[in-house]
């Protein structure tokens, strides 16, 4: 992808930042424009604690190209304890070992590898917690 | 508002259609609803279509077909809301004709998805692109979420799920139009292969070419086209948060049981009312999670529904009598309008070997991405 589109994200990817609304509390991930719950224009950042527990997950056999040589691989919705939801890929465990309710850390990690000149995209993945 | 009916249908069989292009799949639709209409000129055309920009590389749809159809001139432009393009179309001509502006309008849908893109990535653009496909998941990928969390909160067995595809295999076998027409066993399903757990092959929508057309006109005029037109009671649409980790229930479709509640009222019409009705199985928990949400069964007992067999031809209140998605097949644009001519059939006594005894009023409901947006329709034998 072009980088500015690339640069854009990565508060959100990098730092784990999400946005909480002054007016009424909801957090999100990544931040917005405008408060999904209340239309509050403005919401403040907040940096996410690195770890939450596992919402509902799968695992995903048949992949996007980018994804193949991973698969299968669990992915996960992951809920922080500010109440953001992050879809991420479950890393360092088998499928099996992934459960409704598993605590698990977020990991920076990379995410995948784009496109034929190779650039290296980054992110979150979750990781059970030990 | 005018009150408005469907006086023609036209559609190509579904499958992997390799002889025609996106344009044949418009023609041959549109001129088939034209000649069961026996009409001979439209005010304005819609064209539902999630990506001909992707599939096939072409865009600006509205002035391409109206060309082919012999048509340069009428107004017509393509409609897009992902796999409720089709849906969504019929709602735009629906009003186009209830506000008095137009009097003859087709709404169509059509893709072509088997010419060489990369299908996944294609479908993939209608979850969010940041937040979602960036991190790897998949169509398929979504809809496990979702069954996952049905499974959880509800107690969805694999069973339930299976049991959708056995039941849409068993109706699209006697749908010549049908992709794919032969039965299948709990069995088979269940032994098919993984794709995204706990969703097998057997519990996904094929990858379909295909066209769907109606004809619409102010009821008043119907008789004119046909003596069995069927009036549209009601058009309702809602959206839900695009990303699925941003609904508060990721087993509930919000958006479809918004759409459904704004469609019914519109309609002075409730679940009870409904004879016959085509849901979006794109997977098999969406048709499970579509009867929740439009009340045909209570929360969480739709899988339950399914087994005692109350959603089959015969049953309590059949569904997706055409073989559904997973059957008929899925050229995501051209379903919407697909399911209204199923209905339509039901509704004038034409559906043959899938008649439903004594169908006076049918609903589609039709949704785009994991549910971001859904539209419904209900329809009536007049
Ligand atoms: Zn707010």
């Amino acid at each position: 992808m072009p980088s500015p589109r690339y640069w854009r994200e990565i508060p959100a990817r990098y730092r784990l930042e999400g946005g909480r609304c002054p007016a009424c509390g909801k957090v999100t991930y990544p931040t917005r424009r405008v408060c999904p719950e209340c239309r509050h224009e403005g919401m403040e950042a907040i940096a996410l604690s690195r770890h939450g527990r596992v919402v509902t997950f799968t695992t995903i056999h048949v992949a996007p190209t980018e994804f193949q040589m991973e698969a299968p691989y669990p992915m996960a919705v992951v809920e922080t304890p500010e109440g953001a939801r992050l879809m991420v890929q479950v890393a360092d465990c088998a499928p099996d070992d992934v459960k409704l309710g598993l605590e698990v850390a977020l990991e920076f990690r990379r995410i995948q590898r784009e496109g034929r000149s190779g650039i290296l995209c980054y992110g979150h993945k979750a990781v059970p917690a030990r | 508002m005018r009150e408005v009916a469907i006086v023609g249908a036209g559609m190509t069989p579904f499958g992997e259609l390799w002889t025609s292009s996106l344009r044949d799949l418009f023609v041959d639709a549109a001129l088939g609803a034209l000649r069961d209409a026996g009409a001979d000129h439209l005010d304005a055309i819609y064209v539902g279509n999630m990506s001909g920009g992707q599939f096939v590389g072409q865009e600006h749809l509205g002035p391409l077909m109206a060309d082919h159809l012999g048509m340069a001139g009428v107004p017509s432009m393509r409609v897009e809301s992902a796999c409720a393009s089709g849906g969504a179309a019929l709602r735009a001509a629906f009003f186009e004709v209830a506000s008095g502006a137009s009097d003859l309008v087709l709404a169509s849908g059509v893709e072509k998805m088997n010419d060489g893109a990369d299908v996944t990535g294609v479908l993939a653009t209608a979850a969010d692109q940041e937040s979602e496909v960036y991190h790897g998941i998949t169509f398929p990928g979504l809809y496990a979420l979702i069954a996952r969390a049905h499974m959880a909160a509800h107690g969805t067995t694999l069973e339930d799920l299976a049991a959708v595809s056995v039941k849409n295999h068993r109706h699209g076998a006697l749908n010549p139009k049908a992709q794919f027409r032969g039965e299948v066993t709990l069995a088979q399903v269940m032994g098919s292969s993984l794709v995204a757990d706990p969703l097998r092959l057997l519990h996904c929508s094929p990858v379909s070419d295909g066209g769907a057309a109606v004809l619409l006109c102010p009821l008043e005029r119907a008789r004119e086209f046909t003596d069995r037109p069927i009036k549209i009671r009601a058009t309702g649409m809602a959206t839900s948060a695009m990303a699925l980790a941003d609904r508060k229930d990721p087993a509930y479709l919000d958006a479809v049981a918004a759409a459904a509640n704004r469609a019914y009222e519109m309609a002075r019409l409730g679940p009870t009312d409904i004879d016959v009705a085509e849901v979006h199985d794109c997977f098999a928990i969406a048709e499970l999670c579509a009867l929740e949400a439009l009340c045909f069964t209570e929360r969480g007992r739709a899988g339950e529904a399914t087994r005692a067999g109350e959603t089959t031809i015969g049953g309590r209140i059949p569904i997706n009598t055409s073989g559904g998605l997973k059957s008929k097949g899925h050229p995501v644009g051209a379903t919407g309008v697909a399911q209204a001519i199923e209905i339509v059939e039901q509704l004038r006594g034409e559906a043959g070997d899938r008649q439903v005894k004594d169908a006076a009023i049918g609903l589609t409901q039709n949704m785009g991405g994991s549910g971001a947006s859904s539209v419904v329709h209900i329809f009536e034998r007049v």
